[in-house]
């Protein structure tokens, strides 16, 4: 009734400021954001040993590492530097039954790693990635001989990707701990 | 000269500006969608070693984090290796297999992230894999920065 006199006003919210308060929370995000990438050697532990005899493993398939706690290194008994593993690793499991000291196959190969107590967690996991790194070269050399591309690039859970994992996998057993 | 800048007088430069909180709102959404707030609150220190051959971790709601490092005393003192999971220091080593089995039974995928400080000696984290394997979380991962 009493709006009859003038016209009707739309109430109008104004926009200008919007850009500001996006501004606002954009700095905010940017600010708190943390775009850390979780990267690490990934492992799979052994599950706890039931009343079951582990099945036997023929001494040439098992190539045993041990660091001591000043960090050297014991290669099948023979004292080994960090660099070596990479190298020693690769021609223990890519053996195929070649040198009768070495491993039959890929698929039998188990690489066992012993550390002591007092190891310093770096040194460990150097000679872990060495380890890992002589399996993703062997892995790549293989998916370049049989499909001409390197392991990283082909596609995840892809045939090719698991036939070359079946070919080479990573079988490595950290052996359980002494007592005291 | 005076030719000249009457000329450019004239002539009417601006950016139109109107997108402008369209994009702004676009980075915003990214950020906030990629944006993980700090969920803890670290008390030990934590200086990660690095490593060449790692992977990343694609799903991040699988993981559940273990920092193992020398607790923080204060005025940046640094005491004993302690184990911390989620906000509370651990004092009892035989109690991460109950946490770590409840987490596994909450996401039966779950892997655990080792944060571990460089200098700590091993002996530490055989304990917690130990713990680990009674709790049957066996997917783990040695968190590294990556070698240059």
């Amino acid at each position: 009734m009493f709006n009859k006199e003038g016209k009707k006003e739309v109430p109008e919210i104004e926009g200008s400021s919007l850009a500001d308060i996006a501004f606002l929370l954009l700095i905010f995000f940017l600010v708190v954001t943390t775009i850390d990438v979780d990267a690490g050697i990934g492992m799979v532990l052994p599950p706890i040993p039931d009343d079951v005899e582990p099945p036997p493993v023929r001494e040439r398939n098992l190539m045993n590492i041990l660091v001591n706690a000043q960090g050297m290194v014991l290669i099948n008994e023979e004292p080994s530097a960090i660099p070596e593993v990479r190298q020693r690793v690769r021609e223990f499991v890519d053996n195929n039954g070649v040198d009768p000291n070495l491993s039959e196959s890929p698929e039998d190969a188990i690489v066992s790693i012993k550390t002591d107590r007092r190891t310093p967690y770096s040194v460990y996991i150097d000679m872990l990635d060495e380890v890992m790194g002589a399996y993703n070269e062997l892995r790549d050399q293989a998916s370049q001989d049989r499909f001409g591309v390197p392991y990283s690039a082909l596609e995840d859970d892809s045939v090719e990707q698991d036939e070359i994992r079946d070919a080479y996998p990573k079988q490595i057993s950290i052996a359980e701990p002494d007592e005291g | 000269m005076s030719k000249f800048k009457k000329k450019q007088a004239k002539s009417k430069q601006g950016v139109p500006t109107s997108a402008m909180p369209d994009i702004v709102f676009m980075l915003l959404i990214f950020f906030m969608v990629t944006t993980v707030l700090r969920e803890v609150e670290l008390q030990v220190q934590i200086d990660y070693t690095s490593a060449e051959n790692i992977e990343k971790i694609e799903q991040k709601r699988l993981v559940s984090y273990i920092y193992i490092g020398p607790e923080r005393l204060g005025g940046g003192e640094l005491g004993d290796t302690r184990v911390q999971i989620d906000d509370s220091l651990i004092d009892d080593i035989g109690s991460i297999r109950n946490i770590m089995y409840d987490k596994l039974m909450e996401e039966p995928r779950l892997i655990v992230s080792l944060r571990v400080d460089e200098n700590s000696e091993f002996g530490m984290i055989t304990d917690v894999q130990q713990e680990l394997r009674h709790a049957g979380t066996l997917r783990i991962n040695y968190s590294t920065l990556r070698d240059i």
